[in-house]
């Protein structure tokens, strides 16, 4: 059996019943958009007709806009005689997706360095895990200020502001790279171990042909959960930054004024989740073209 | 006392760094004379933690509960849509994808709108944000649990004539068990993140987040940090008292039991 | 076969127990494989043998006694790359393709593309894998990849071939198969094999000598010199020697196997026996 094959037990949730027609996949991917929208509007209308109510909820156009008008609300001006909102918010998401990237790529790599030399020594792990794991507890948004002021006096001026952000976002980009990584590198069977030694191979050898490569399906799954949190960091960044030109000022903004206009509101948080799911998107791209494997054990 | 002394073993080296990493901290703040507003000694955190301990607690107790609440809701909902779709694996296929997206929506785009549902005051906006928080990695490990069940598991299961609900009980659940806890374990950290971040946008007066953020707004370094030390050990009892079940459950499983290798 | 040559392999009292409890596999195991020999390692579960093989490949270390490989240190046997060993998982690399797997060890060894591609291509040839350089080990039977296994053991032509149950997985038709395409290769590369098996009509049809072990704590039972006549095929199994030499085996196992009283077969291979 091959190293990867000896490990498998059943296949994955989307292993089985796979569609191969791509037209059956986008008609399905459709059917499930129409089916959240008529629950969307269904509960709406139910909720309307028979004045539902739960402690503060009630269902009105503040607390649920309609989808077509927050759709609609995409194509309207922000502001009086301002920029169309898509606009805006096409801007602000280039912004973010800048700072994102940065810190996703900063974070990615800290975490594959900290894995490795993490993976190489049981004592080191026992030692270090449990803190690499307790930083997530730390509330990164009552930090970040902090961050902020101490980053940027020692950023060269191009970089201000939008250098801490990608600090930030690197912070929650980090983790799980960094625990999978370890998981990756150590889960090597034994046997190919064995074989090495028996080629008198050097512990760089090891680490290169054969850790490295048995731990990328690891890696790319940590990396396909950073994705999205990089941008998340990136937008939780702005905040204590003061940057008005990103996602996060637009959502600061808009919740500002989310009583004149809620479907704004939703229409930013519709392109910030866009953000993170195209940066999720561009991961798993990168996985098809660079992880071969035995098709049922990719993902 | 062999188990004890292996269990103190496997600490040693945690303690050791956490000791070093203390001394490194108040040394190296004292030295590089570092604001206080930056990062405070841990003389001078202990210090705030105690004299200001009614305040820190009643507000970390009343996030707790927030974060507890809604990792309660959002784990249940999780799991049971696993179940569900781990059943009916179409509708997985089908529905995946939007979970997956749904896990890429930064947190901070739905603390505004709970507030706007549930008002900014009660626990219950901040319940929600933890739950949503919670439920798609329970979701997405869950469904991997009971997915990846070995084929002879189930044929043998099948030549008892054992019925579906046998089969689940008996083979998929526990089998499953160890991504469900590794799910759970994640999600601790979330709901009290949630928790927390919920806050910043607003919440009740007394609780941990919105008490950072006036403490920080009125340049309170001290409690500011206090609280975030705060905050951070509450995630980590989280977490841990979720590990501590996971072993003593789960102690028959080689992840839990053969991890101190080397 | 020659004796004067040098043994390719010497054991002199090789002990190996494991744990502080002291629970002995093997039990002074003297032993002598001389050039193109095919020795055969055959017993009950439990008795070693893949413990010895993995002490002559340097993989374990013994307690206690003597081993050469090649005249020197089996470490030092093992750092100048004197033997390949296969395993009964062909342990392929999944993200490299046949030929890339193959010469693995040739890139370990710093061997240039040139080089490696023209040993490959023989190799291919070697194990009639032609025709499937760029497929991936999924892509094949478990026949298949375990002649690349053996191709890549073979890939820088030591002088030894350590063999653990290579066979084992695979069905009893493509066993025999194997077995007849094994005897192929070995005497086509000249190499020098030891072969643990738990096949008593496989350790006969390949080996010149079979080298019979005695349950827990292993001993060397018996040696049985395997007279048939080489290039061996199909028929030879139809043989009555064949049969007479089976079941002398059979008996040496036998009497190697079971204790005064104890007729239950012996719990199986010790955990912990290969090397951490």
């Amino acid at each position: 059996m091959t190293i990867a094959a000896s490990a498998a037990g059943a296949r994955g949730a989307l292993g089985r019943g796979r569609l191969r027609n791509a037209a059956e996949r986008a008609g399905l991917f459709l059917a499930v958009l129409a089916v959240l929208w008529g629950l969307w509007e269904g509960f709406r209308a139910f909720g309307e007709a028979v004045d539902l109510r739960a402690g503060q909820f009630v269902v009105n156009d503040r607390t649920m806009p309609h989808l077509h008008d927050i759709v609609a609300q995409l194509f309207e001006p922000s502001r009086r005689n301002g920029p169309l909102l898509i606009g805006v918010l096409w801007d602000a998401a280039l912004f973010t997706a800048k700072e994102a990237a940065a810190g996703f790529l900063l974070g990615a790599l800290f975490g594959l360095a900290l894995g490795t030399a993490l993976a190489h020594s049981g004592l080191l792990q026992r030692g270090f895990v449990p803190y690499i794991v307790a930083s997530q507890t730390v509330p990164i948004l009552a930090v970040a200020p902090m961050v902020v002021v101490w980053v940027n006096p020692r950023l060269p001026p191009g970089l201000r502001d939008w250098g801490a952000v990608a600090v930030i976002s690197a912070y929650l980009t980090f983790f799980p790279v960094t625990i999978n990584t370890i998981r990756g590198l150590t889960s090597v069977d034994p046997r190919a171990l064995e074989l090495m030694r028996s080629y008198a191979a050097g512990a760089w050898a090891v680490l290169w042909k054969l850790r490295f490569p048995a731990a990328l399906p690891f890696i790319f799954a940590a990396l396909k959960i950073a994705a999205p949190a990089s941008v998340v960091g990136a937008i939780i960044g702005e905040l204590p930054a003061s940057i008005q030109a990103g996602l996060g000022g637009a959502i600061l903004n808009f919740n500002q004024y989310y009583i004149t206009s809620p479907p704004s509101l939703w229409a930013t948080n519709l392109v910030a989740a866009l953000l993170g799911i195209s940066f999720f998107l561009a991961v798993l791209l990168a996985e098809r073209l660079v992880v071969r494997r035995a098709p049922e054990h990719v993902g | 006392m062999r188990r004890a002394r292996r269990v103190a073993g496997e600490w040693l080296p945690a303690i050791v760094v956490f000791v070093a990493g203390v001394g490194l901290w108040e040394g190296g703040v004292r030295a590089f004379d570092v604001q206080n507003f930056l990062l405070p000694p841990p003389s001078g955190i202990v210090q705030t933690l105690w004299e200001d301990r009614s305040q820190l607690w009643s507000a970390s107790f009343f996030t707790f509960r927030e974060a507890v609440g809604g990792f309660a809701i959002g784990c249940s909902a999780g799991f049971l849509a696993a179940v569900v779709l781990a059943r009916w694996r179409l509708l997985a296929t089908a529905v995946m994808p939007y979970a997956i997206a749904a896990g890429a929506i930064p947190i901070i785009a739905f603390a505004p709108i709970t507030n706007n549902w549930f008002g900014v005051t009660g626990m219950t906006s901040k319940m929600a944000i933890a739950a949503v928080l919670c439920f798609f990695p329970v979701l997405v490990n869950t469904m991997r649990g009971l997915t990846s069940v070995s084929p002879a598991a189930l044929e043998l299961m099948r030549s008892y004539a054992a019925g579906e609900l046998t089969v689940f009980r008996r083979v998929r659940l526990p089998s499953s068990l160890p991504f469900v806890f590794s799910g759970l374990k994640v999600a601790t950290v979330l709901a009290m993140i949630g928790a927390i971040v919920g806050d910043y946008f607003g919440g009740a007066p007394g609780a941990l987040g919105v008490e950072i953020r006036r403490w920080v707004g009125i340049f309170a370094f001290e409690q500011a940090w206090a609280g975030i030390v705060l905050a951070s050990l509450l995630g980590i009892v989280f977490y841990g008292s979720v590990a501590t079940v996971e072993r003593l459950t789960m102690g028959w499983h080689p992840s839990v039991r053969g991890a101190r290798s080397e | 076969m020659s004796e004067s040559r040098p043994a390719v392999v010497s054991l002199r009292g090789v002990t190996k127990s494991f744990g502080a409890g002291g629970v002995t596999a093997l039990q002074s195991i003297d032993l002598e494989v001389r050039p193109g020999e095919f020795v055969s390692l055959i017993g009950p579960s439990g008795c070693g043998k893949s413990t010895l093989l993995r002490i002559v490949g340097d993989l374990v270390e013994p307690t206690a006694g003597e081993v050469v490989v090649n005249g020197k240190s089996a470490r030092q046997a093992r750092l100048d790359g004197d033997y390949g060993i296969v395993f009964q998982d062909a342990v392929l690399y999944d993200w490299r393709t046949v030929a890339r797997n193959i010469s693995l060890p040739l890139e370990l060894l710093g061997w240039d593309r040139a080089r490696r591609a023209q040993r490959v291509r023989e190799l291919l040839d070697l194990v009639e894998l032609r025709g499937f350089e760029n497929h991936h080990p999924w892509q094949l039977s478990g026949g298949m990849q375990q002649r690349v296994a053996i191709a890549r053991a073979l890939s820088f032509s030591p002088a030894l071939l350590l063999m653990d149950e290579p066979f084992g997985a695979l069905d009893e038709m493509t066993r025999e198969r194997m077995n007849a395409e094994l005897l192929r290769i070995w005497e086509r590369s000249g190499s020098t094999v030891v072969f643990v098996t738990h096949s008593i009509s496989e350790a006969v049809f390949l080996s010149t000598r079979v080298v019979v072990m005695s349950r827990r704590p292993g001993r060397i039972a018996a040696i049985v010199d395997i007279d048939l006549p080489q290039p061996r095929t199909a028929d030879t199994r139809e043989e009555p020697r064949f049969f007479e030499l089976v079941t002398e085996v059979r008996d040496r196992l036998r009497e190697g196997g079971l204790d005064e009283d104890r007729t239950a077969p012996d719990e199986g291979e010790l955990v912990g026996e290969e090397a951490p």
